[in-house]
């Protein structure tokens, strides 16, 4: 499903479609992702709760990064971590390191096991790091010892460098390769990214479309109302 | 073919008919598997299509509202209860973020047909919060469509169309209503369309706008004034309150030329408002009158020994019409 605004409401669809899928006897599997704030939500409990009881094929996967925003998880809850939290809800529950490229695969893959076996849900909780802000208007030298931590975990903890110190240590990958694949990738960012700039302007009369499946009444006449404004000023 | 049926038996036998029709169809919510529901509108049906399609859910009325959504977004038709109106306070996020919204955010990639059927309306004696009739909340969301029957032929067509419906849709069920009288409903399923409105008693000296519970107390002012008055007023049961019946409103304003407008809803911001723009956009050179509207105050509905003073009455009802004719 497309990525929304409100936080922890994710996790209750991700208990309706997997609930879906179990009804219609399908072998699949629901998962939704959220930070470490979205765990305080009423959501993420009625969530956990639903899945309990209804055995659903969901996986929980939390990215806790230590901060929601400039909060950090100790004034988020008075729990030691979010995994522990499952077990209110007796689903079950798993700590990870979330920069363990492995580590989390095996772990998800262990979680979809666990759901197609007809045996419920997983909370996961991933341990990361936030490095830079939560976003362009964001100072994280206000609320942390930015510099600090951040050279702490890029030095220590980073998944990239990790997974290449294994796959060159392991002869699986080298210089040469990283510096093609980097070239690759920036040229395909790029083009991707011309294609993006080059799309054409949204129609301003697009956001009267797919409000129902049906256009009702009023949809029909507002549009017409803009599209009249739109007229007399020439654009369109 | 038919049977005499109260307003509740008549959902109870749209419910049926289309769990039975349609294996994509569940309902979910307080108390309405084994228990039938605290007014006993689902009895019978948990023992009939089991645990899987009648569903007792937790406590817990965003997680039912939003599995709800997940159900319908995989494949399933699902109807919730929400055991009153209010009840929807605590899931009104996922109702208005993400079922009223899911369809265009995705730009019609993905739809929610969802129906949240729920006891509506004061009357009952009931604690607090179990009286609302807060229908502008949802008239106001784009993506919702909001419907209200008043008695129960009507509510067996209109609960169908609303299953049928691609959009979510709050099924208002009137509480005083549920057991109030028979009528004949048909045995087969039937549809009554979304967004349209009835006549239900013709007349040329003024025309009653009213819905739900409502349409009995305008009903019997109507009775009273043509004996008293010998006025003949016309009276129109709205029955989908999004999207309104434009058409037949204005229709019947151009042979009126009068109005008035009741509502259990709060006064202001209550849908009389909004009905009463459409006839100013419409018809307005066709109105002999100002517009009256007869409503609940603009207060929590009260406790319930003063909670008929709350309520529009026959007598105020009667008030209105006598002042808008006599203009």
């Amino acid at each position: 499903m497309p990525p929304s605004v409100p936080i922890a409401t994710q996790m209750v669809h991700a208990v309706g479609t997997a609930w879906a899928s179990k009804l219609k006897g399908e072998k699949n599997i629901s998962i939704a992702y959220f930070g470490d704030g979205a765990t305080s939500e009423g959501d993420f409990h009625e969530a956990l709760n639903f899945a309990g009881v209804y055995k659903t094929p969901t996986i929980f996967f939390c990215q806790n990064n230590g901060y929601a925003i400039s909060v950090p998880f100790e004034k988020q809850s008075a729990s030691k971590t979010i995994s522990q939290r499952a077990a209110a809800y007796d689903i079950h529950g798993v700590r990870v390191d979330g920069n363990d490229i492995f580590a989390v695969w095996l772990t998800v893959k262990e979680a979809v096991e666990r759901a197609l076996k007809g045996e419920g849900p997983t909370l996961i909780e991933a341990i990361t790091f936030r490095y830079g802000a939560h976003t362009t208007a964001d100072n994280p030298n206000i609320y942390r010892d930015q510099d600090e931590i951040s050279t702490f975990w890029r030095e220590n903890r980073d998944p990239i460098t990790r997974l290449r110190k294994y796959l060159n240590k392991e002869g699986y990958w080298n210089e040469e390769q990283e510096e093609l694949v980097i070239k690759q990738f920036n040229e395909l960012i790029d083009a991707h990214l011309q294609r993006a700039e080059g799309y054409p302007k949204s129609d301003p009369l697009e956001m009267f479309n797919h409000v129902y499946a049906k256009e009702s009444w009023h949809l029909k006449e507002q549009k017409q109302e803009l599209n009249q404004i739109l007229r007399k000023g020439g654009k369109k | 073919m038919g049977k005499n049926l109260t307003m509740l038996q008549a959902i109870t036998e749209a419910l049926d008919q289309m769990l039975g029709h349609d294996d994509r169809v569940m309902i979910l919510g307080e108390d309405i598997g084994v228990n039938g529901g605290v007014f006993r509108s689902t009895e019978g049906l948990y023992e009939k299509y089991g645990k899987d399609r009648v569903v007792d859910t937790p406590l817990a009325e965003s997680g039912i509202i939003g599995s709800a959504i997940g159900l319908a977004l995989n494949g399933m038709l699902p109807i919730v209860e929400i055991q009153f109106l209010a009840f929807i306070y605590p899931g009104f996020e996922q109702l208005v973020s993400h079922a009223a919204r899911m369809r265009y955010r995705t730009r019609g990639q993905f739809g929610v047909p969802l129906v949240i059927r729920t006891p509506y309306g004061a009357g009952i004696r009931g604690p607090e919060l179990h009286s609302e009739s807060v229908e502008t909340f949802f008239a106001h969301t784009p993506g919702l469509k909001v419907v209200a029957p008043s008695n129960p032929y009507d509510a067996k067509g209109l609960l169908i169309s609303a299953l049928e419906d691609p959009d979510p849709v709050i099924f208002l069920e009137p509480t005083k209503l549920y057991r109030a009288f028979k009528e004949e409903v048909p045995d087969e399923m039937y549809r009554i369309p979304i967004g349209q409105a009835k006549v239900v008693q013709e007349g040329s000296d003024l025309t009653i706008f009213a819905w739900g519970a409502m349409l009995r107390e305008a009903l019997n002012a109507v009775k009273k004034i043509e004996a008293e008055k010998g006025w003949k007023c016309e009276v129109v049961d709205l029955r989908t309150l999004y999207p309104l019946d434009r058409d037949t409103i204005v229709q019947s304003i151009k042979k009126t030329g009068r109005a008035l407008i009741v509502h259990e809803a709060h006064k202001t911001a209550g849908l009389g408002s909004e009905i009463i723009s459409i006839i100013n956009d419409e018809a307005l050179i066709y109105l002999k009158a100002p517009i009256k509207r007869v409503t609940g105050f603009d207060v929590p509905v009260p406790p319930f020994t003063i909670e008929d003073h709350y309520l529009p009455t026959v007598d105020r009802v009667k008030q209105g019409i006598v002042e808008t004719i006599s203009f």
